[in-house]
Parts: structure tokens; sequence; C-alpha cells
């Protein structure tokens, strides 16, 4: 019965096909770590935001009179309403967390070295996305700290030469943030940009099962057709399609062996994702700020202003460069650095494990200066303050220079034939 | 890495100190979960607060089920202008005079505990922390909140407090010496009709009645909290025995 119906619906749609070449037969290397996890981790907050957020936007009222009396709506008048929205705002810091840690395991196992730099932008562009994903649904509670970082924010824009001013107007469609603000920043953040985000997804995925995953000692997987011997080869079988091309040597199917392990790992997540939801939905005045209680108000600015978390690394560069243009540029090249990574390596090996000490060092310094960064973003402005976010800047952008230098002859040590462990 | 991301969580709880900075805050020790004691607090809103502040966002049947009131009672002893029982806790003030009287319009109370850094133990401390003052419009000012306009409402509860004399000499100090007051820098000089322990309790209920409103779904959020807790922790080790049986021919 069953397999009479997959057989009509094969015939006319490749559903076993594309399940096996996917996830069945998709040939994953044998020793992913705990930092794989991130990307299915990553899938999973996505289909979080937009299931709750889909619910959310039935109560929800988008206008400068109603949308915060509406979240209070949701949070005391819909049934397991507050749930949704807690769901939803826990949703947003954990989507960073996850990517931000899924993004540092590509930079330590040289994951967005060649074949797989189009892979690396689809995963920079989905990156900038949820940047502006994020950035314009913090908005819509239309809390104070909402207010005001949206207008700490646009008025960046304003810096710019000659268009500058008439490029906020138009981006706010009003001369100050207003309700028209709120209503296109809806629109954005419910259709057009998970749009985009959902089919950026699609392509990296598409591109990553193209040239194959990456792993933590980067030792390739597919081999010359012919050139290993039939008892090495991988005891499994994969899909014709990556069959037919290599021999296939350390690999088993993502289906059953990863799916399995994924979901052990989304349940460790979900595990330290509940917790804080239902014991401290607020992430310490992190996730949730404080000020974003009290309705938007023009006249009355919060103590501190500083964006969500996760913005704090490009804030605080653009906050300790003293002129405005020359900070929103430096903000802007701060991401189109890790865009270029690809080509400031000009090493050949992978992983850091058989890399130089400069490059492990390289990557320490850089790390220190990110968290740094981070975390000066979240604090107000001070001399001290400003002096170890020009240091961490220059480490920043300093990583991606200096590995332009040393990568391209570096000491690097053998990387083995095959996954040794 | 891992020593990284130690420290960073070392770190973490000092940050946020630093960031807050004000005055030492005093310990509501609130309890969401005591009924009886956010009735009390709910009947001193009613009678003390609910003329200047709202709680537009709060329901009075919603009020009722959660504080276990019956909704005649409540009607009877909570309600009285006539308001629907489904309707938000509403006052008739009007924004613009209140404005003019006061300063600055009497704010809505639904979320206080919510936007204040320090929450619940900031408005404990706060109520508790008027003291009387010439030079300003009502007589009392405020260690907690400096020149605030709202008039020292509970003063025939609590009576008079006073500086001490070491506060007055360090507000004479320039600004840059002085350190923000708390609630060791007063001194009770007039009685009130309560005891200072009757008064702070009456304090801590309204505070906990407060903290309610600010987030009526708060102990369902708990309860169910550590059901989903519990589940997930079994899942997990469900689904690590499943991960181990499939990976022992890999390995």
């Amino acid at each position: 019965m069953l397999a009479n119906f997959m057989a009509w619906i094969d015939k006319r749609l490749p559903v076993t096909e594309a399940w096996n070449k996917h996830l069945a037969q998709y040939p994953a290397p044998k020793n992913f770590n705990f930092w794989y996890f991130f990307g299915s981790l990553a899938m999973l907050v996505l289909v979080n935001q937009i299931v709750t957020g889909i619910w959310l936007t039935m109560n929800y009222e988008p206008s400068g009179d109603g949308a915060f009396a509406s979240v209070e709506y949701i949070m005391r008048d819909v049934d397991y309403g507050w749930l949704l929205r807690y769901m939803h705002s826990t949703g947003a810091s954990a989507f960073f967390i996850v990517v931000y840690l899924h993004m540092y395991r590509g930079l330590m196992y040289g994951s967005y070295q060649k074949p797989r730099e189009l892979l690396w932008i689809f995963g920079m562009l989905i990156f900038l996305v949820l940047m502006a994903e994020a950035f314009m649904g913090y908005l819509l509670p239309w809390g104070n700290m909402s207010y005001w970082g949206a207008q700490v924010i646009i008025s960046l824009f304003g810096a710019i030469p000659v268009i500058g001013d008439d490029l906020t107007t138009w981006i706010k469609g009003d001369y100050v943030i207003s309700g028209a603000t709120l209503n296109r920043f809806f629109a954005l953040h419910v259709i057009a940009l998970p749009l985009v985000l959902v089919i950026l997804v699609f392509l990296h995925i598409l591109a990553l099962h193209e040239v194959g995953s990456n792993n933590p000692e980067g030792t390739d997987i597919k081999k010359k057709k012919g050139s290993v011997p039939e008892a090495e080869l991988s005891k499994f079988k994969f899909h014709k399609a990556y069959s037919e091309k290599y021999d296939i040597v350390d690999a088993i199917p993502f289906h059953p062996y990863y799916s399995v392990k994924d979901i052990m790992g989304v349940v460790g997540f979900l595990l330290l994702f509940c917790w804080v939801m239902f014991f401290a939905p607020e992430g310490g005045g992190y996730f949730l700020e404080a000020p974003n209680f009290e309705p938007a108000n023009g006249l009355k600015t919060p103590e501190h202003i500083v964006p969500v978390w996760y913005f704090g690394p490009f804030y605080t560069i653009l906050r300790v460069i003293p002129d405005k243009l020359v900070g929103m540029l430096g903000m802007f090249a701060a991401i189109g650095m890790l865009f270029a990574l690809p080509w400031f390596d000009r090493g050949t090996v992978k992983s850091f494990k058989f890399r130089s000490k400069w490059h492990l060092l390289n990557i320490a310094q850089f790390t220190a200066c990110f968290i740094a960064l981070g975390i000066l973003g979240t604090l107000p402005s001070s001399d001290l303050a400003n002096l170890i976010g020009r240091i961490a800047t220059l480490g920043y952008f300093g990583f991606f220079i200096a590995l332009w230098f040393y990568s391209k002859n570096e000491q690097t040590k053998p990387v083995p034939e095959r996954v040794t462990k | 890495m891992k020593k990284l991301i130690i420290a960073l969580f070392i770190l973490l709880p000092s940050l946020a100190l630093a960031a807050g900075g004000g005055a030492p805050l005093d310990h509501a020790n609130n309890d969401i979960t005591d009924k009886e004691s956010l009735r009390n607090g709910a009947k001193t809103f009613m009678n003390y607060c609910l003329g200047c502040h709202q709680l537009q966002y709060q329901r009075y049947n919603r009020t009722f089920a959660d504080l276990e009131i019956d909704e005649k009672e409540g009607i009877d002893t909570l309600m009285f202008t006539g308001e629907k029982v489904g309707d938000h806790i509403t006052n008739t003030m009007p924004k613009k005079e209140a404005a003019a009287w006061f300063g600055a319009a009497p704010p809505d109370l639904t979320l206080v505990t919510r936007f204040k850094g320090g929450g619940s133990d900031w408005l404990y401390t706060y109520l508790r922390s008027f003291y009387a003052d010439s030079a300003r419009p009502f007589g009392v000012n405020n260690a907690t909140f400096k020149d605030v306009g709202m008039p020292h409402v509970f003063q025939q509860l609590q009576g008079v407090q006073e500086l001490t004399a070491e506060a007055k000499a360090m507000l004479l100090l320039p600004t840059t010496q002085q350190r923000p007051l708390g609630s060791a820098d007063l001194v009770l000089t007039q009685p009130g009709d309560l005891s200072p322990a009757e008064y702070d309790i009456v304090v801590r209920d309204l505070v906990n009645f407060l903290e309610y409103t600010g987030e009526p779904s708060k102990v369902e959020r708990h309860r169910l909290g550590y059901w989903v807790l519990g589940f997930l922790m079994i899942l997990f080790v469900l689904t690590y025995l499943l991960k181990k049986e499939y990976w022992r021919d890999i390995h």
C-alpha cells in the first residue's frame, strides 16, 4: 500500500531520490564533534521563529498606538501567548548564539576554504539578513529601547555625505521614527526578510551537499575514483551522485547516524533554551531589556542606549571610531572582511590542528577581541572602554590582514590522508 | 576556548553590577505564590494608588481569578467607580493636568517592576525611602528617587522620616564626593499608625501585587517550566541511548 503510494509519487516527483541524495545516502565524515551541532540547531531555531512568529502576528497590532498594548494583550489575554512571545524573544538571542558558534566552527576548521567559498558566502548572507531581521523585529514591541535603538542605528545613515538626511527619511517613512516606520519594519520583518532567509538557507544546504561537509581534521573524504582499495572503502551505500564520481572513505550516511545524533543535540539545546525561557526570559536584561517594558517615548531617552547584545561587537567598532562616517564604514567593513575570509586565507591546510602556531595564536587573539568587542557593546561608553575597544578593533581587522600574509608560505604539519579517529 | 567561555561567564555578573550602580537596595523578599499577600497588595493598590496610577494592561476579572478572590466580593470591595469586571484597571485622571500638578503624569504601574532596573527590590526600597524635605512641593523627597514628583501617600501609615545628620552633612559635600542615599540614611522621627515592621509588610504586599501584574503568568511559567525541563531530561537520556545504540557499528 505505502510502497505503491511512494511509487506513484516518485513517478511524478523524485521524493525518494531527494531523501536518499540528501539524507539516507548522503556521505558525512564520521568524525563530526560538538561544534557540528550548530547547523541543525540554527535550522531548529529558524523554524521556531517562523512558527511562533506566525502565531504572534495573529494578535499583534502594527501601529504606534496599539503595538505596545497588543504585546501586553498577547502576554495576558491570549492563551499561552506569553509562551509564544518568550519562545520568539528567547529564540532571537538563541539564533545568534548558535549562528556565532556555527561560524566559529567554520573559522577553526577552515570550512570556508576552497571549494567551500560559495557555501561560506551564502552563510554570510544569511548572517547579514538575520541581523536586518533582528533589528527590524526589535522595533515591533514599540518599547522605549526599541524606539531609541532604532533611532541610533537609522541615524547612522545620516552620516553618508549628500544623500544621508534624505536616506534616513526614506528609511523611516517619516521625519521621526513613527507608526509609518513601525508598519514598514513589520512588513519587512514578517514577510520579506524571512522569505529571503529561507531561500538562502535552502541554497546554503544545496551548496553544502554539492561540495560535501568539511570535518575537524580538514581531510577530504572524497578520493579520486579508483584510488582506494576495495577493502578500505566505506561499507555504506551512498547515493550515486557521490559514489560514481569519487571513492568515499571514512564516511557514514547522514541518516540515521547524524539524524539521531542531532536529535540528541536538539534535546540538549532545548534543555538550556527552556531553562532560560521558563526561568529567566529576560536573560539578565540582555535578551529583553528593562526599558523596553515602557512604551516608546520620543521625549524620554533611556539611561544607556545600547543595542541588543548580538550587535555588540559591530556596534563597538562603530562607537570607538571617532568619526561617524568612518565608524559606519568600519562597522560594515568588519562584516565585509568576514565575507572575504576565503580569499584572505591563502593556505591549503584547513583545520587549525595542522596549521602553524601563528595561526592558532591569530585565532585566539581574534576570539578574545571579538568577545571583548561584544561585552563593550553592552556597556556605556567611557575612556577606558574606548581604548580597549580600539585595541580590539585593531585585533579584529588584524586577524584578516595577518592571515593574508602568513598563510601564503605557512609552516604546516602534514595532514593525514585519512580521518584518524 | 573553554577557559574563555568560563571567564566570560564569571565576568558577566560583575559587568551587570557595574552597569547597574546607583543606590543600595533593600530586599523585598516577596513571594508571588503567596495569594494572601497578593490580595492585601491589591487592596492597598486600589485604595491608595489607583487614584493616580493605572494598571491599564491588567483586567479586574483576571486579577480576581489569579488571586482567588470571589468575583462578587471583588466587585463589591475592590471596584469603586462602576466599571465592568472585564475592564482594565484604569482611572479617569486627566494626563495633561496631572503633568501640571506633579511635574510629570503619574506613570502606569502594570509593568513597573519590569521596567525599573532593580525591579521589586527597587520599588520596595523606594516606597520606604520618603523623607521630610521642606524644599519640595509636597514637603517630601525620596532617598531612592531624588526629587520625585510623587507625594508620600503612605505618610499616615509610616510616619515621617528624616535624613540622619551624617547624611545631611554628606549632601553638603561637592557632588563628586557624594554617595547615593540608602535606607541606612533615614531615621523615623514621627511614628505613623503602623510600626516600621507592619509598614514593611504593607509595602512588601503591594510590591508583590505589582510584580504579579507585571507578568500575571509568572507562576504558571515556573510551574510549567519544571515539567518541561523534567520531560527534556528524560528525553535527553533516551536520545543519548538511541544515539549510542546506532553508533555502535561505527566505532
